[in-house]
């Protein structure tokens, strides 16, 4: 159990997916201007990596490793996550429209995340059992709603702040990402 | 090798064959138009159109949730492929735009010295900010960092300054101000909006019966963008020719200026704007809102008919105006003299009002005798406004009124000359009134030929209802005023003809419920002064006996001292589709007030069409132009330290006493010249609330 729960705080922590690992960059600073948009995709990402870790590991359990084609993961992995985004997409259309309403514009924009690829290949990886997959997984998409949320309740002030001219949006994005980034840093001595 | 392809062919296949079966299970019917509206969208996701991205956006227009128009950043084009998808017009659908209404800036005094975050709502969580006027501009730009168009900025003078070109009416200025001051309009919600308490309106914008934006079109005047001042103007006012010749101005009297100096020469600033456009020929386009369908009757063509059929075809209504003189212009046209108000003058302005396109005219058709209600509802009018005038005189209850030959209403006396077909006077005519009517008739009487006319009023000239300027120009021209008399009886030849008439000299007692004080006669004080004409000059009333007809739809309205009543702010009567404005809603009025009451008229017709709310905000300011009470608290200032005495610009007029002046009926107050004009527009102090530019 303890392993659990140390495996969840160092993904979301730890080694968080954005400000550690900095994948998934383009929704970090493309969706990080106003909170509920940052809300809106931090719930998709814990939807669809949860989805795609779950596909993936059994991919690579039943199929790669058994015909030894593990050299063809990355690409098989992408095949399959943009499949599985589309099919959650129709299926939650005809579903479930209302949950369909609030992710709609979300889904498809992070079908080929790199968030979503990289925690699936860390999966891989460290070879984690399908329940630690589970952990990691959730553990991560949190971590990546966690710094996302954060990351746009300080742009959403910023915005009001006197910034001069050339370091105005983005670069004072990227200035913000790195100095959470530093501060996340200090995680690193916890495990 | 070959276990890769397969694998990756196996996984393709799979992986395609599955979303084909779930598209076929999970088919959710969408129409395809859905498709082809997005794609004529600007597909920035942005949400300006208040949905959640360009998908929920097309859905929303296909299912006519919303406009075709409805995507701001796509603007005119996309609205026009949206509709050709849709299969309809886009029409012209009204712009949004951003205006700043605040103009205190650098000038506005400040509480305390505010050293925090750099933004306006930040700024007015303390005390409401540290501006002392509490609607005031903050000026920290929080619109100008809202705006994702680059179309705001903050201007020299430290309120944001909007760029027209840039701006798509997207509206996160308005959302981003703590203080209302920016706000995104479309024209026609420019046109029904009214003067609220919560405005930021200077004190002659307050008082102006038509609430026209006084300060910003002399603004326009001083950087001479004539054009734009005609616009702002005509967005209150549609007949500012006719007006800037004729009104007697309340605005001025509100004018700060004043305290120290003479009030600006606002109404003569308005005439040269409006004569610049017409005599330079300026291209103006006044918007008009896509049609709406209904059919608005306006019964009466004159001021306030006209103006509200101007403002209601603004609103996207047809209308259709019926008059039983051969011209339209009402009492203008009839009432007011050619040397005051030229009859070609009067018809730029008509003219510019039926150029819109829209509004019908039938002239020679009385109401009750040749249509009524009932044929105008028939007529599929969805409602109906009547603008009849007050065309009946009033009693001066002097014995035989009514049968002594030679003894005239002044209504009948100016309309005959309207017409072109004067009345036949003598060479000694005597006027009873006080007013801007009797002053109309004494002018013409001179230019008609009379070799001596009197002016008899009961009270003294100070209490005379007549502009200053008229009472002057009357002087000028040789009138004689007989104050302080009350007409008796009239003196006959055998053949009832008029020759003279009595009266008796007054005093002034104890004030009436107007304030003035109410003139009693002396008794044993009779003189005789001899006549050939007499015009009674005294008031007019609205002819409304049709109302009085049994059986008939209109009895129904009710009536008081022959005025329809009507409720003051939506002026609608006791039918509901049927409204009433001008000097039939009421006691017969200034021509600028007509002119109000065709706006509120018209909005409140547009809203009982539209079913939406007809009543005023309770935040409605309403001013008494006239005893100048009910302004903003504060606005209205005692004194004001350091205004230069500048002197205002003189009226330019036909000499006194010339041939043209005294025989013919050549318009007496000329226009002022460009450059009396900006040095006029440059002693405006450009108020507001509590603003104002003290060195001016």
């Amino acid at each position: 159990m303890g392993d659990y729960i140390l495996l969840a705080i160092s993904a979301i922590l730890v080694n968080n997916i954005l400000l550690i690992q900095y994948l998934g960059n383009c929704p970090f600073l493309g969706t990080s201007k106003r909170m509920d948009t940052a809300v809106g995709m931090a719930m998709a990402v814990v939807f669809v990596l949860v989805l795609a870790g779950i596909v993936t590991w059994v991919l690579e359990a039943v199929i790669l490793k058994r015909f030894g084609l593990e050299y063809l993961r990355t690409l098989a992995f992408i095949l399959v996550i943009a499949a599985l985004v589309q099919f959650v997409e129709i299926f939650m259309k005809k579903t479930i429209p209302a949950l369909y309403a609030g992710l709609g514009i979300f889904l498809p924009l992070i079908t080929t995340n790199c968030a979503v690829m990289g925690v699936c290949l860390i999966n891989i990886k460290e070879e984690y059992n399908f329940l630690e997959m589970l952990v990691s997984s959730i553990g991560y998409s949190v971590g990546f709603g966690l710094a996302l949320i954060l990351f746009a309740g300080l742009r959403e002030r910023i915005i009001i702040g006197r910034v001069p001219g050339p370091l105005q949006d983005v670069s004072i994005a990227l200035v913000t990402a790195g100095f959470m980034s530093l501060s996340f840093l200090g995680f690193k001595g916890m495990i | 090798m070959l276990e890769a392809l397969l694998l990756m062919m196996g996984l393709g296949g799979v992986a395609g064959t599955m979303l084909g079966i779930a598209s076929r299970i999970f088919y959710v019917w969408e129409d395809p138009r859905i498709a082809e509206v997005e794609n004529c969208l600007a597909g920035a996701n942005c949400g300006a159109c208040g949905f959640t991205g360009c998908g929920a956006c097309a859905a929303a227009i296909v299912e006519g949730r919303a406009p075709v128009g409805a995507c701001i950043v796509g603007g005119a084009a996309s609205a026009q492929k949206a509709a050709a998808v849709m299969g309809m017009e886009a029409g012209a659908a009204e712009a949004l735009t951003s205006q700043n209404t605040c103009t205190g800036g650098f000038r506005a005094p400040e509480k305390y010295y505010y050293m925090g975050v750099n933004d306006c709502r930040a700024a007015a969580l303390l005390y409401a900010g540290a501006k002392e006027c509490a609607v005031g501009c903050l000026g920290f730009g929080s619109c100008v960092k809202a705006c994702q168009f680059d179309a705001l900025k903050i201007g020299p003078e430290g309120t944001p300054v909007v760029d027209v070109e840039k701006c798509v009416g997207c509206g996160a200025c308005e959302k981003a101000c703590p203080k209302a001051i920016m706000q995104v309009r479309t024209p026609s919600q420019r046109i029904l909006h009214m003067n609220l308490v919560t405005d930021r309106l200077a004190p002659c914008r307050q008082t102006c019966p038509a609430e026209i934006n006084i300060p910003k079109y002399i603004n326009h005047i001083k950087n001479k963008e004539y054009d734009k001042a005609y616009l702002t103007i005509m967005e209150r006012n549609p007949m500012p020719l006719s007006i800037g010749r004729v009104c007697p101005h309340p605005c001025e009297d509100a004018c700060r200026r004043a305290l120290g100096d003479e009030p600006v020469s606002i109404n003569q600033l308005k005439r040269f704007c409006s004569d610049w456009v017409f005599d330079e020929g300026a291209q103006v386009k006044i918007p008009v809102a896509p049609d709406t369908g209904y059919k608005v009757a306006i019964v009466g063509g004159g001021p306030s008919g006209l103006a509200c059929a101007y403002f209601l075809r603004r609103l996207g209504h047809q209308v259709k105006i019926f008059e039983w003189l051969p011209k339209l212009g009402g009492m203008i046209y009839y009432g007011i003299p050619q040397y005051r108000l030229p009859k070609e003058i009067l018809y730029k302005d008509i003219n510019r009002i039926l150029d819109l396109g829209g509004i019908e005219v039938k002239t020679g058709v009385k109401f009750g005798v040749d249509f009524d209600l009932e044929s105008l509802v028939g007529g599929g009018f969805d409602a109906v406004l009547m603008t009849i005038g007050a065309m009946n005189h009033a009693s001066a209850r002097i014995p035989d009124e009514d049968k002594v030959k030679g003894v005239i209403p002044a209504t009948v006396y100016l309309r005959r000359q309207g017409l072109g077909d004067p009345y036949p006077i003598g060479k000694r005519v005597g006027i009873i009134g006080g007013g801007n009517v009797a002053m109309d008739c004494l002018r013409s009487s001179v230019r008609l030929g009379a070799e001596k006319v009197y002016c008899l009023y009961r009270r003294t000239i100070k209490e005379m209802p007549a502009n200053v300027v008229e009472i002057e120009a009357c002087e000028h021209e040789g009138i004689e005023f007989i104050t302080l008399c009350t007409p008796t009886k009239f003196t006959t030849d055998d053949e009832g003809n008029l020759t003279g008439i009595e009266y008796l000299k007054n005093e002034l007692g104890e004030p009436d419920a107007s304030g003035r004080r109410k003139p009693v006669p002396i008794e044993g004080s009779e003189t005789v002064i001899p006549l050939d004409n007499f015009i009674l000059a005294i008031g007019q009333t609205t002819n409304s006996a049709f109302a009085d007809v049994e059986g008939t739809a209109v009895s129904r309205l009710e009536t008081f001292k022959g005025s329809i009543v009507v409720d003051p702010d939506t002026h609608q009567t006791a039918i509901p589709y049927v409204f009433s404005s001008g000097d039939s809603a009421g006691p017969p009025g200034l021509l600028v007030a007509a002119i109000g009451g065709g706006r509120r008229a018209a909005r409140g017709i547009h809203k009982y069409l539209m079913g939406e709310d007809m009543a005023f905000p309770e935040t409605r300011l309403r001013v008494d132009s006239r005893r100048m009470k009910g302004h903003i608290p504060g606005t209205i200032f005692d004194s004001i330290k350091g205004i230069q005495k500048k002197g205002r610009i003189s009226q330019p007029e036909l000499e006194p006493g010339s041939y043209e002046r005294q025989h013919t009926y050549a318009e007496v107050d000329l226009t002022v010249t460009e450059e009396e004009a900006l040095k006029e527009a440059d002693r405006c102090m450009r108020c507001c609330l509590t603003c104002y530019n003290k060195d001016a």
